[in-house]
C-alpha cells in the first residue's frame, strides 16, 4: 500500500484511538453520563472496512461501536456532545455511547443488545437490494454474539435471499469477563460453511489487510448482492466497560498487547514506504486539535431540556 | 357498499396499500404461494410478485429485525406473525428496536413498519395459540396498537397503521376472520386513535375493542329488553386509546364496564378503569368495572375454552352490578 493512503488510514485510527482517549479521561472525571466500552485496540477494523463504504451504504453497530460510528464519517462534534449526553449531540443527547446513530450517514445505531444489529441490518440489506442501486449494508458484531440465536437466524436468511450484507466478527477473545472458548461449541468459519457463506478472515489490527480484503469483498457483493462474512481477530485493549479492573484477565496477556496496536504497526508500515516521524507528528497534531475542539464544543454544549421528555417518541402525536 | 368477510377487507387493505406505495411490502411464515395461514395474503403473492411478498423461513427475530432494518432504510414493511403467541420471539426487536428508535436518535428518521397478527380464542387451539397479548405491547413507549372489531374497520385501520410513520401492532382477532360486513367504497383509512360510539345509551357504558365489541353489544340488546340503555364504544385503536371519548360518555352514563377477550388482570381495561378513577371520578355512581378471561394459561377442550372466554353474560352481570 502507497505512504499516502497508509497516512489517510493512519489518521483515521487516530482519530478513533484520541477520541476515546479523550472519553476515557472525561469518564475518569465525571463526566461521562452511563457506561462507557471503548474500543481501543480495535480501531483497524472499523476503519479498514469502511474505506469501501460510501454514505449510502448502511452499517449498524454494537455497544463497543465509537470506532464503527466514527470510521461511517459522522460528524465528531455531535459524536462528542452526545457521548457527553448533551442537547447538540448527535441523537440531541438520548442516546449516549450505546446508541450513536447518524442515518444521514447511513449509520443505523450502536446497539445495547448484543446480537440486535444483526437483523436490523440483514433488514436494511433486503431494501438496499429492493432499492437497486447496488449499496450494500454492514453488521459490526463481537465475538460474543456468535452465541445468540438470531446470528443463525440471519445467516440463513442472508444466504437464502442473497442479500448483499457484510457480517464483520470483530474477535477480540472476550466477550464481558467470559473468554470465547467458553462461549462457543463452534467456530464462525464453520457457520460460514454450514450455510455457504463466503468466508474471509484477516488480522484486524493490520489496517491495510483489512482495508483491502473488505474492498475485494464489497467490491463482488455489491455486482452479485450475496453476502460474505470477514471474521476479524483484534485486541481488546480496556476493560469491558471502562471501571472494570480486568482482574479475570492474565497481566501479561494485556502487557503483550501493545504489540499488536494497530496503530503501531501501521506507523511501521508507513516507516517502510518512506514515512518520517515529522509526518506522524504533524498527522497527531492535526488530529489532537479536532479532538480537543469537539471536546470544548460538547463540554460547553447545553444539557437537554427536561420539557423535551415526550418528545420524538412519535412522529405525529395523534388525537 | 360491498359485503366482505374480515379476512378479505385484511388481504384488500394490503393489496390497496401495495398498489399505492412500492415502498410496501409483505414478509412472512407461508404468507407466498399458500397465502399465510389464514389467508390474509392470498393471491398477493401472484399479484405483485417475490420482490414485494417474502416468504421467510420460521424466524421471527429475524424477519421482525428485517421489519426494522427495511424500515430505517426507506422501506414499508409489514410484517405477518402467524400467532400472537408468537410475538413472544419477536420482541428484542419491537420492544427495544422498533418503539425506541426514533426516540433514542434524537428524532431521525422513524420505523413505519407495522406488524399483523391474530389473537383470541374460540378455535381450540390451546395455550400457545390464543393469547390476547396486547396489553405488553401498549406499555410500551413508541409503539401503536390497534384491534379492529369488523371488515370495515380491519381494512381502514390497516391502510392507516401502514401509512402511520412508526411502527404499529395490529391485533387481528382470528375467530373474527371469518366475519361478514360492510367496506364503504371510499376505502379510507380510519384515524387511529379514535374510539367510535357503535350503539348510544344513557345508562351505562361498556368499553370494548375486537371480538368483545360483539358481545357488549349482545349484553346491550339483554340490558334494553329491562328499559336500560347501555352505549358501546369499540376504541378501535388501544394505544393511544381515546380517552376523550370515554370520558364524555362516562358524563353521560355515569356507569362504566371495560370488556376484553384478554385477562383481566394487569390489562387494558386496568388502565381504562385507572384513568376514568382519576379524571372521571366525580362522574362515577357506581364502581368501575372490568369483564376478562380469568387467570389462568387458555385452555384447550372445548368445555374449558368456553367456560374460560368472556361472552355477554359476564358483561350482563358486570352491568348489573354497577348499576345496582
Ligand atoms: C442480549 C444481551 N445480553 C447480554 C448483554 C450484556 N453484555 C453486553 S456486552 C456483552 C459481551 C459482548 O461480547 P462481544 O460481542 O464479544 O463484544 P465485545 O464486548 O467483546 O466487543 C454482554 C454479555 C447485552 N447487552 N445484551
Ligand atoms: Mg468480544
Amino acid at each position: 500500500m502507497k505512504l499516502d493512503e497508509l497516512a489517510r488510514l493512519h489518521r483515521q485510527m487516530l482519530v478513533i484511538r484520541r477520541a476515546e482517549e479523550r472519553l476515557k479521561k472525561l469518564f475518569a472525571d465525571g463526566l461521562v453520563p452511563g457506561f462507557l466500552h471503548l474500543s481501543i485496540g480495535q480501531e483497524a477494523v472499523p476503519v479498514g472496512v469502511s474505506q469501501a463504504l460510501t454514505d449510502n451504504d448502511t452499517v449498524s453497530s454494537n455497544h463497543r461501536g465509537h470506532g464503527h460510528t466514527l470510521a461511517k464519517g459522522v460528524d465528531l462534534n455531535g459524536f462528542f456532545a452526545e457521548i457527553l449526553g448533551k442537547a447538540t449531540g448527535l441523537c440531541k443527547g438520548r442516546g449516549g455511547s450505546m446508541h450513536v446513530a447518524d442515518l444521514s450517514k447511513g449509520m443505523l445505531g450502536a446497539n445495547g443488545i448484543v446480537g440486535a444489529g444483526l437483523p436490523i441490518t440483514t433488514g436494511s440489506a433486503l431494501a438496499l437490494k429492493m432499492q437497486g442501486q447496488g449499496n450494500i449494508a454492514v453488521v459490526y458484531f463481537g465475538d460474543g454474539a456468535l452465541a445468540e440465536g438470531v446470528l443463525h437466524e440471519c445467516l440463513n436468511m442472508a444466504a437464502l435471499w442473497k442479500l448483499p450484507i457484510l457480517f464483520v466478527c470483530e474477535n477480540n477473545g472476550w466477550s464481558e469477563f467470559s473468554p470465547t472458548e467458553r462461549q462457543l461449541a463452534t467456530s464462525l468459519d464453520k457457520l460460514a460453511k454450514a450455510f455457504s457463506i463466503k468466508y474471509s478472515a484477516v488480522d484486524g489490527n493490520v489496517v491495510a489487510d483489512v482495508t483491502t480484503t473488505a474492498a475485494r469483498l464489497v467490491k463482488t457483493m455489491r455486482k452479485t448482492s450475496a453476502p460474505a462474512i470477514l471474521e476479524c481477530s483484534t485486541t481488546r485493549v480496556r476493560g469491558h466497560f471502562e471501571g472494570d479492573r480486568q482482574d479475570y484477565r492474565d497481566g501479561d496477556e494485556i502487557a503483550a498487547l501493545s504489540e499488536r496496536d494497530p496503530i503501531r504497526l501501521n506507523a511501521a508500515e508507513m516507516a517502510k514506504a518512506g514515512g518520517t516521524p515529522e509526518m506522524l507528528a504533524e498527522i497527531a497534531d492535526s488530529v489532537d486539535a479536532e479532538i480537543e475542539a469537539a471536546t470544548e464544543a460538547a463540554l460547553e454544549a447545553p444539557l437537554p431540556s427536561s420539557a423535551d421528555i415526550l418528545a420524538d417518541v412519535y412522529t405525529k402525536v395523534a388525537g | 357498499m360491498a359485503e366482505i368477510r374480515y379476512i378479505k377487507a385484511v388481504n384488500q387493505a394490503l393489496a390497496d396499500a401495495m398498489e399505492a406505495d412500492p415502498t410496501v411490502f409483505l414478509i412472512g411464515e407461508d404468507i407466498g404461494a399458500a397465502g399465510g395461514s389464514f389467508k390474509a395474503t392470498r393471491d398477493l403473492l401472484d399479484k405483485f410478485g417475490p420482490e414485494r411478498v417474502y416468504d421467510s423461513p420460521i424466524s421471527e427475530a429475524a424477519i421482525t429485525g428485517m421489519a426494522v432494518g427495511a424500515a430505517l432504510t426507506g422501506m414499508r414493511p409489514v410484517v405477518e406473525i402467524m400467532f400472537m403467541d408468537f410475538t413472544t420471539l419477536s420482541m428484542d426487536m419491537l420492544v427495544n428496536q422498533a418503539a425506541k428508535a426514533r426516540s433514542m436518535f434524537g428524532g431521525q428518521g422513524s420505523v413505519p413498519m407495522v406488524l399483523r397478527t391474530p389473537h383470541g380464542g374460540g378455535l381450540n387451539a390451546g395455550p400457545q395459540h390464543s393469547q390476547c397479548l396486547e396489553a405488553w405491547f401498549a406499555h410500551v413507549p413508541g409503539l401503536r396498537v390497534v384491534c379492529p372489531s369488523n371488515p370495515a374497520d380491519a381494512y381502514g385501520l390497516l391502510r392507516a397503521a401502514i401509512d402511520d410513520p412508526d411502527p404499529v401492532i395490529v391485533v387481528e382477532n382470528k375467530a373474527l376472520y371469518a366475519m361478514k360486513g360492510d367496506l364503504p367504497d371510499d376505502r379510507e383509512p380510519i384515524e387511529i386513535g379514535k374510539g367510535r360510539i357503535v350503539r348510544p345509551g344513557r345508562d351505562a357504558t361498556v368499553v370494548s375493542y375486537g371480538a368483545a365489541v360483539a358481545m357488549a353489544q349482545t349484553a346491550a340488546e339483554t340490558m334494553a329488553e329491562e328499559g336500560i340503555e347501555v352505549e358501546v364504544i369499540d376504541l378501535r385503536s388501544i394505544q393511544p386509546w381515546d380517552e376523550d371519548l370515554v370520558l364524555e360518555s362516562l358524563t353521560r352514563t355515569h356507569n362504566l364496564v371495560v370488556a376484553h377477550e384478554a385477562v383481566e388482570a394487569f390489562g387494558v381495561g386496568a388502565e381504562i378503569v385507572a384513568r376514568m378513577a382519576d379524571i372521571g371520578f366525580d362522574q362515577l355512581d357506581g364502581p368501575i368495572l372490568r369483564v376478562g378471561a380469568p387467570f389462568a394459561p387458555s385452555p384447550f377442550g372445548k368445555t374449558l375454552e368456553d367456560a374460560y372466554r368472556p361472552d355477554a353474560s359476564q358483561i350482563v352481570a358486570a352491568l348489573r352490578r354497577t348499576l345496582a
